[in-house]
């Protein structure tokens, strides 16, 4: 301890002292201020930057994400424009089908029905040409008979024979 | 097979300590014929190395008719003796001659001024201390001169490197790409955790500058300059002073009240009075305890790194053989090598520990009100 004190100088400790206030002094105001100042705004900027980028990331992940849905939502709607399609597609066919079907059924309907009339009308043509002809058949048959006086008795037995019967 | 190598190894280890101690025997014989010169002189050579000096002296060597030569040059030595004196440490011709200035004569003595009369005698106590008017030295010795030097060299270091940050956009370059980081280090490593985030700040600069001071007179030290400046109880005590002064009056109340009322509202007042009687001395001391090991710790720590350097370099010209003076030659290498780790870790802890005095006096004990209010 003793040795300590005998070596302890004062002068040097007041240079020390004086120019050791000095050097904190100067390298307060030239050196540490700005140089903690520079760091500091550095990292602020580092940090500000990495936030942005990270806004920019999540504003891109919406993008995506809209875009993503816009899609889906596109792709839904043509599907479902398609389906739409096919289903007009079909029920036009489908009537279409129908319509025809009714149609032809209509059109078979009425040629049937035409059909009928003409038979009916071809019969009936048939028939009363069928009877013209027996009646001149008859007629003939009936002037070549009734020259003869026995025939002539003998058809009107015949005759009334028939009518019995009938 | 590693087994065998090391027993080689031992072997060979062996040989050699046999042959260091006996080579060391017979240069001790030879040299008990020179006397002890050489030893006494390296010791005093190392001692006074680790001294302070009024000349900045490169080195020195001795002629062949044992005339003592130095190399360097005198610095001015400022006297406050009944006025101010001041002349070239020139005049004392490294402690040959008296100085003789304005009618006064001084007398260079193991590296102290004293006063004496016109023949320079030197009178001692009992003690064999010197008994002498000793002048107020004020001079510009070795060391102010290397703490100027480290002072510029800091100025023109992060000066530069504050200018490269204005003009490279915050990016540092040259030197500042080394220095950086470790401003950086102490920012973040040494005083946020122990000051805390909010305050740290304002003692930043304080951190800085001690750090880098300590670091770089530390590394002066370890050129072969002789430099001594952090070895010196003068430097460390004005260091510690400075921590000791910015400690207390950044204190807190809580810091105050933790000092003078260590035990706070845990125990009443009756029972506080008999252990205060020896806590609070205790708290005081420790205020100053704190300090002064700082100071002891860095002064001791770099003398005693010189003075086992040098006396290792010594041991090469003690020995004076071929396995004596490599063998302390590599020693001194190895132990050179572990005090450039010794500089910076130093100036590491003397940081380290001012931050953390810091960090006790400017605290305000939150969580004790948060306690409070819970009772």
């Amino acid at each position: 301890m003793e040795k300590l004190l005998e070596e302890f100088s004062l002068g040097l400790f007041f240079w020390q002292t004086l120019l050791f206030g000095l050097l904190l002094f100067l390298l307060w105001k030239f050196a540490w201020k700005p140089i903690l100042k520079a760091v500091n705004d550095r990292e602020e900027g580092i940090k500000n930057a990495l936030d942005a980028a990270e806004e920019a990331k999540k504003e891109m992940q919406n993008v995506t994400a809209d875009s993503e849905k816009l899609l889906k939502e596109a792709r839904a709607e043509r599907e479902s424009m398609l389906k739409e399609a096919r289903e007009i597609k079909e029920r036009m066919i489908s009537e279409a089908k129908e319509q025809a079907q009714t149609e032809g059924d209509k059109m078979i309907k009425q040629a049937q029905a035409t059909i009928e009339a003409e038979k009916k009308a071809a019969v009936a043509d048939i028939k009363e040409q069928v009877a013209n002809l027996s009646v001149d058949i008859a007629e003939k048959v009936i002037k070549e008979e009734l020259s003869d006086k026995k025939k002539q008795l003998k058809l009107v037995d015949d005759m009334l024979g028939d009518i019995k019967l009938n | 097979m590693q087994k065998a190598t090391f027993t080689r190894l031992l072997l060979i280890a062996v040989l050699f300590l046999g042959q260091f101690s006996f080579a060391k025997e017979t240069k001790e014989a030879k040299s008990e014929e020179q006397g002890t010169d050489l030893k006494t002189e390296i010791k005093d050579y190392i001692f006074h190395h680790l001294k302070d000096s009024h000349d900045f002296s490169l080195f020195s060597y001795t002629k062949e008719n044992g005339e003592h030569k130095y190399v360097g040059f005198p610095l001015p030595v400022i006297l406050w003796d009944e006025g101010l004196k001041v002349f070239s440490s020139s005049k004392f011709h490294h402690g040959e001659t008296l100085a003789e200035v304005d009618g006064n004569y001084y007398k260079l003595y193991h590296s102290k001024i004293y006063k004496t009369d016109a023949e320079g005698t030197i009178n001692y106590d009992e003690e064999h201390h010197p008994t002498n008017i000793k002048p107020f030295d004020f001079s510009i010795t070795k060391n102010v001169v290397m703490i100027i030097i480290t002072g510029l060299l800091m100025l023109w270091l992060f000066s530069s490197l504050a200018r490269s940050y204005a003009k490279n956009n915050g990016v540092p370059t040259g030197a500042g790409r080394f220095f950086e980081p470790i401003v950086l280090y102490i920012r973040d490593d040494i005083a946020r955790p122990n000051i805390g985030e909010k305050r740290y700040k304002k003692y930043m600069p304080f951190l800085l500058t001690i750090f880098f001071f300590i670091w770089f007179l530390n590394m002066f030290g370890m050129t072969p300059l002789g430099i001594n400046v952090t070895g010196n109880i003068a430097i460390t005590t004005a260091l510690a002073l400075l921590t000791f002064v910015i400690t207390n009056f950044t204190g807190t109340k809580d810091y105050w009240m933790h000092q003078f009322d260590p035990l706070g509202k845990s125990l009443p007042w009756y029972g506080k009075v008999v252990l205060y009687i020896i806590l609070v001395p205790i708290e005081l001391l420790g205020l100053i305890i704190k300090p002064f090991s700082l100071l002891i710790r860095l002064y001791a720590n770099m003398q005693a790194g010189h003075i086992v350097i040098g006396s290792l370099i010594g041991l090469m010209f003690v020995f004076k053989s071929w396995i004596g003076s490599p063998l302390s030659f590599g020693l001194a290498f190895a132990i050179m090598l572990i005090e450039v780790l010794v500089a910076l870790l130093q100036a590491y802890i003397f940081t380290m520990l001012s931050a953390l005095y810091f960090g006790f006096a400017s605290e305000e004990h939150e969580h004790e009100h948060e306690t409070e209010v819970a009772h």
